[in-house]
């Protein structure tokens, strides 16, 4: 074994290393310095960017003899570069208040020792998930070295292959200006005091609630102390890799394991015959197969699965294993899963291929299209979609010594993974334990399960830890994406916009599996008139089983499909009633008191002719400005502007219990801990629960300790979905931390003399009429009194109607409104955003600063969306299975974000918020697709945008890519 | 990362390399930046294969080799040059312009950093905007092999390099590139390079143009002009260039020169990459600006000293 003899972080190291290891896999598994990350192997991503002799490389695919004799430096190793006084720093003692992370980790690191850059990124809200942020930051921090003084597009060059998937471009953006000012400056003064200049206006705060506020786990994030899946490490712990199909449809005669049984360091090879329990797994039908036993239906399917003493072996024992395929006809697409003659491909729901009909119908269809005097109808189509979340899917399955079996992963539903693990095991729930880790980026993609029951089924069979850990191919083959769908769309208006029919026929690429499909084509249907109050309405859905990868969650949920066909015939209706886009919208756009193409009456909180309003004047006031500027751009190139609205259900609906459970306990230091099993993707939840459980208590934010997704430890916060985490689990808490306080005031009460209602709880103190009470003292107090410390409520949401009873089939809806400015190269067909100018009525903002990432990340998500992201599958066989295959959108893509927030308070949301995970990118794909046809006069009817098609269809003068 | 080779070697001087090669007898290759190698090896391994290799060696530690320097009337890039080294290279960047422009445009500032030129030429991919700026410039390749008992320098022409998609005529498992070389613009000469990508897939280019000219009173005196991918090799417009040869560029002239152009190429549509019609509409536009640019720069500044 070769020596790799080196420099770390400045400190020298000697360790012994295969001659085949990449430096990336030295420094995680050798030095246990897992700050850096992993996200593709193919120096595509940048999360494993690390600085060797002075220059950042990809050390994923560095080899690690390549660094003999040279210095590394890795995020661990980044704030130490930053010599400061120390003094100085002890100043700032405010700015420490942020060294506890979700998970409980203890970062050596304290706020006020960070680099500039670290700081900045905090402070400016540049990290969400956090997996990319180390890449970042040492991508940055290169650029910094070379470059003190970078302009916006110095950043984007240097930062053009290191990506973040949650889009906090902008933000990132700030953070690296405001740190190189910091470090010229050299400064002590408190990154605090930057301003923070992508933030919106909002209405005036609470205690805490509508104030900016840094992420509780950002200090581990900027670190590189985070702890994701894979930075895990157990004694004894080995490597499982499964076996994935090889026909995309094929009966499977037999599966031959004895040869990799037979391989040196196999611990175990397990077949469909090793699963004591249930067969299959899924969230709402179980209808796939834990491992396959009498047919496969996707190239993702596994097959047999191994654990071994290292990754090699166990990918090697696939090798090994022998099964027998007899192939079947491939049903590649939804129209032809369809048609009767097909060939099933599940038979999941009973009805053959087809896995839900969802009907939609609302007045007289053939009625509204005899009255109105304009009708226009197109046929649109959009391909799968990728998530493209930076950290692949890990698990670890690992035996306790009680017989139970945990099982630590990155999931968005950790009670439903531990049911559904137990089912397979045949084991009770309360046998299994679900431990969350950080989670770098879900989107949608981690809602299904991935390898929770395969590792719990290894530790099972070998009594030792086992972990899987996907690379980034399996990824990408495996997972579930958003649905392709075929949408025909006929809207009719009358002469003066008033907008009398809409019919809708959509057909969804469920996949081999059901995984959310069923909901994810209901909301796609139920959302295909638009925000609009139109009469009379007819949508008929098929979601559809194929021999394509399953289609699951994908931040829209649906919606962003049927949008980009509402939005696009609104336009073209626009146009052809000679109406200016905005007051079609206007005109049209759902208010208190219209009706839904579901039947539910539109009560409160319906913020979209606002959201209008501020875009349209914007817009209007920018065309004016810059009349003779904006628009008005380099030879060969056009400029124009495009709009669109949207709107995304919060919440479950559907008449689908809504619930989420928290508990809040009080400790006699002074400090509170609320916990529940609701995941963080990068949101911001910790974040905003922790502001909550401080505002009901009246305790600095600092002060209150979040712990998420431990089954052991921590309520059902219920799934990540449906933008829907912060209403549910955000009132759980609510009421979690006031009946504490309830509780409290009742021992401060006798204390300070005063009624309960009379007490005022503040800033660590309860008071009445100048006298005063610390928080640690009351809890004190509290407990002598043998009063309960910790308070649990399980917060059921306001009830809604299934589809087609006419009642509220959901609680509440966000809005948006969106424009685009474009610029279209004419020689070559390219298409650049300029600007986005946004606004997104979110009931009310908890945590602005959250919230602009939200908004910030939606719009560059679907900026993919429209226009680099497509997920290729010819006839069943995955063709995007490398990174390097799907193209993401990077810093140089982000364009300039004016963003708005309407506050249109619902009363059931927690101090009136509603959700904002989706809507902010729903309307960002019609909204640029608008902006072409505008530019050159010619409709894109198919995502994504396609130049090479685009440029053809302009220079042949046809007005349409279909 | 999957493991796909055994060994790795860091060699310092060209012998030692090719000592290691022999040694090895075909089942170890060369090694550069590995930007492309590990990432198409690994891809190979996803797709079923297992392509192994007992080592890998590692041309970049070679002394010298990561220099570039001026010698014998040519610029010369050793075989450990990135392609930061080449952008940041104000030798680079007054007198070889296309190629400075076509490697800022290769992968991002990572795989720059340790990505080389020679890497890319040894790979030999149609696209690869280093080779279409290096086949503009007339580059050759230093290749050097055991020849036993001594080591055999050759410099060869680089179109001599290419043989198909990915093939290259240097054995890898046997030979190295160690340099290409190049002759610098001079006085009113010039080179300019473009190119256009797609936004989704591959990161590969749609195509790419570079032209290296030659003016006297506005008219070309020189004019060399290569596109990829346009034909399975790094294509150079020998008609086009022809005919252009001796004249002033105006309109008419350049409506001919497409025309020619056109007729010579044979672009072809790739799946999931670009059409033939579209890449045909590229052509005329990339022509247009590489000719323009480099005859602009040749008559404000030439070479500059």
């Amino acid at each position: 074994m070769p020596t790799l003899n080196f420099s770390v972080n400045s400190k020298p190291v000697s360790v012994e290393i295969e001659a085949n290891e990449y430096l990336a896999s030295v420094l995680r598994y050798k030095l246990g310095l897992t700050g850096t990350k992993i996200g593709c192997d193919e120096a595509e991503c940048g999360a494993c960017t690390v600085i060797v002799n002075g220059t950042s490389v990809d050390s994923c695919i560095y080899p690690a003899l390549k660094a003999q004799g040279a210095e590394v430096l890795t995020i661990e190793g980044l704030a130490k570069t930053w010599k400061q006084n120390a003094d100085a720093r002890r100043q700032t003692t405010d700015e420490e208040r942020n060294a506890s992370n979700v998970k409980r980790e203890t970062s050596d690191v304290k706020r006020g020792e960070l680099h500039p850059l670290q700081s900045q990124f905090i402070h400016q809200g540049a990290t969400q998930c956090g997996f990319c942020t180390p890449g970042i930051l040492m991508q940055s921090k290169a650029l910094l070295d070379e470059n003190p003084n970078p302009t916006d597009d110095d950043i984007k060059v240097a930062l053009k292959d290191t990506f973040c998937r949650c889009g906090c471009y902008v933000s990132i953006m700030n953070a690296i200006r405001f740190a190189a000012q910091e470090i010229s400056q050299q400064s002590p003064v408190s990154s605090l005091q930057s301003p923070i200049p992508n933030l919106p206006t909002t209405k005036s705060p609470l205690n805490i609630i509508g104030k900016p506020m840094p992420r509780p786990d950002a200090v581990a994030k900027v670190t590189g102390a985070a702890k994701y899946t894979d930075d895990y490490v157990f004694p004894n712990m080995l490597h499982g890799a499964t076996l994935r199909a090889k026909f995309p449809h094929a009966n499977i005669l037999n599966i031959d394991t004895s040869k990799a049984k037979a391989l040196d360091g196999v611990r175990a090879v397990l077949t469909h015959n090793d699963v004591p329990g249930s067969k299959h797994h899924g969230l709402i039908y179980n209808d796939w197969p834990v491992l396959c036993y009498d047919k496969v239906r996707y190239q993702g399917d596994a097959v047999a699965i191994v654990a071994a003493d290292t990754r090699e072996i166990a990918q090697r024992a696939l090798d090994l294993i022998e099964v027998e395929y007899e192939e079947l006809p491939v049903v590649d697409n939804p129209i032809d899963a369809l048609k009767p003659e097909t060939i099933i491909v599940n038979d999941g729901t009973g009805h053959g291929n087809l896995l839900k009909h969802i009907h939609v119908e609302k007045g007289d269809i053939e009625k509204g299209f005899a009255d109105a005097d304009i009708v226009v109808e197109n046929e649109y189509h959009s391909p799968f979609y990728e998530q493209a979340f930076l950290e692949p899917e890990c698990a670890i399955g690992r035996p306790l010594d009680s017989g139970r079996i945990e099982v630590i992963v990155g999931s968005q539903i950790p009670y439903e993974d531990r049911r559904q693990i137990a089912a397979a095991l045949d084991i009770a729930e309360s046998q299994v334990r679900v431990r969350g880790a950080l989670i770098g980026g879900g989107f949608g993609g981690k809602e299904d399960i991935a390898a929770q029951i395969h590792v719990a089924l290894l530790a099972k069979a070998t009594q030792r830890p086992v972990k899987m850990l996907y690379s980034r191919h399996e990824s990408l083959v495996f997972h579930p994406k958003r649905h392709a769908t075929i949408i025909k769309l006929k809207t009719g208006a009358k002469k003066d916009g008033t907008i009398i029919a809409s019919h809708a026929t959509i057909y969804g690429d469920s996949g081999a599996y059901a995984s959310l499909g069923d909901k994810v084509m209901t909301r796609a249907a139920t959302h295909a008139a638009g925000p609009y109050n139109i009469e009379n309405v007819k949508i008929d859905c098929y979601a559809m089983y194929t021999n394509n990868p399953p289609a699951g969650a994908f931040r829209g949920f649906g919606v962003t499909q049927s949008t980009f066909a509402v939005e696009s015939n609104m336009d073209e209706l626009a146009h052809k009633l000679n109406m200016d886009s905005f007051e079609l919208r206007r005109k049209n756009a759902l208010t208190i008191g219209s009706t839904t193409s579901t039947g539910q009456v539109v009560k409160e909180s319906a913020g979209l002719l606002e959201c209008i309003r501020l875009v349209e004047e914007t817009v209007k006031r920018e065309r004016l400005e810059t009349r003779d500027s904006s628009l008005q751009s380099p030879v060969s190139n056009l400029r124009a502007w495009g709009f669109a609205c949207a709107y995304k259900n919060t919440g479950l609906g559907g008449g689908a219990p809504d619930k989420s459970a928290a508990e809040v306990e009080v400790f006699e230091d002074g400090t509170a801990e609320v916990r529940t099993s609701a995941a963080e993707i990068g949101q911001g939840l910790p974040t905003i629960l922790a502001m909550i459980t401080a505002e009901e208590l009246g305790l600095p934010y600092e002060r209150v300790r979040v712990l998420l997704s431990d089954t052991d430890l921590t309520p059902d916060g219920g799934p990540t979905t449906a933008s829907r985490q912060t209403f549910v689990t955000g009132n759980a808490a609510r009421y979690a931390a006031k009946g504490m306080r309830e509780i409290l005031a009742e021992t401060a009460s006798e204390e300070l003399d005063a009624a309960p209602e009379q007490l005022v709880f503040k800033d660590g103190y309860v008071s009445r009429n100048g006298h005063k009470m610390e928080f640690a003292e009351l809890v004190k107090k509290a407990r002598a009194e043998n009063r309960p410390t910790r308070y649990l409520h399980e917060y059921l949401a306001p009830a809604t109607k299934p589809l087609g009873t006419e009642g509220d089939m959901h609680f509440g809806f966000s809005y948006a409104a969106q424009a685009a400015l474009v610029e279209l190269n004419t020689d070559t067909g390219e298409v650049h955003v300029l600007k986005i100018v946004t606004a997104t009525d979110i009931g009310r903002a908890l945590n602005p600063l959250a919230l602009q990432g939200q908004v910030e990340g939606g719009i560059m998500m679907c900026l993919g969306n429209a226009l680099t992201e497509e997920y290729i599958v010819e006839h069943g066989k995955v063709w995007t299975d490398l990174l390097a295959k799907y193209k993401m959108p990077s810093i140089k893509h982000t364009p300039e974000i004016v963003s708005f927030l309407v506050e249109d308070e619902i009363s059931s949301g927690p101090y009136g918020a509603k959700g904002v995970g989706e809507i902010s990118s729903i309307p960002t794909t019609p909204a640029i697709t608008n902006a072409i046809y505008n530019a050159c006069g010619v409709r894109v009817k198919r995502l994504p945008v396609d130049q090479d098609a685009l440029l053809l269809a302009m220079r042949a003068g046809r007005d349409v890519v279909l | 990362m999957m493991k796909v080779f055994e060994n790795y070697h860091l060699p310092t001087t060209v012998n030692e390399a090719l000592a290691l090669l022999a040694q090895y007898d075909g089942r170890a290759r060369v090694i550069a930046g590995g930007t492309d190698l590990l990432v198409d090896t690994q891809a190979e391994v996803y797709e079923g294969h297992r392509p192994h290799f007992d080592a890998l060696i590692d041309v970049t530690k070679i002394a010298g080799a990561n220099e570039i320097v001026e010698r014998d009337g040519f610029i010369e890039i050793g075989c450990g040059v990135t392609h930061t080294q080449i952008v940041n290279s104000r030798l680079i960047q007054q007198r070889a312009t296309a190629l400075a422009e076509a490697s800022f445009v290769v992968g991002g500032p990572q795989v720059r950093n340790v990505a080389t030129l020679c890497g890319n030429v040894a790979h030999a991919l149609p696209a690869a905007d280093g080779t279409v700026a290096l086949m503009a410039l007339e580059g050759d390749a230093l290749v050097s092999s055991l020849q036993s008992p001594a080591i055999r320098n050759q410099w060869r022409p680089l179109a001599e390099i290419f043989l198909g998609p990915g093939t290259s005529a240097v054995d890898s498992t046997r030979e190295m590139i160690s340099a290409i070389r190049f002759r610098p613009c001079g006085a009113n000469e010039a080179s300019a390079f473009a190119r256009v990508m797609r936004p989704q897939g591959v990161a590969l280019p749609i195509l790419g143009m570079a032209v290296r000219l030659e003016i006297r009173d506005w008219r070309l005196e020189t004019v060399a002009i290569s596109a990829g991918p346009v034909a399975p090799i790094p294509f150079r417009a020998n008609r086009t260039e022809e005919f252009l040869r001796g004249k002033i560029l105006d309109e008419a002239v350049l409506q001919e020169a497409t025309k020619i152009l056109l007729s010579e190429v044979s672009p072809r549509t790739s799946a999931h990459r670009a059409t033939k019609e579209y890449r045909v509409e590229l052509l005329p536009m990339l022509l247009e600006q590489t000719l323009r640019t480099a005859i602009e720069r040749a008559s404000n500044h030439g070479s500059v000293h």
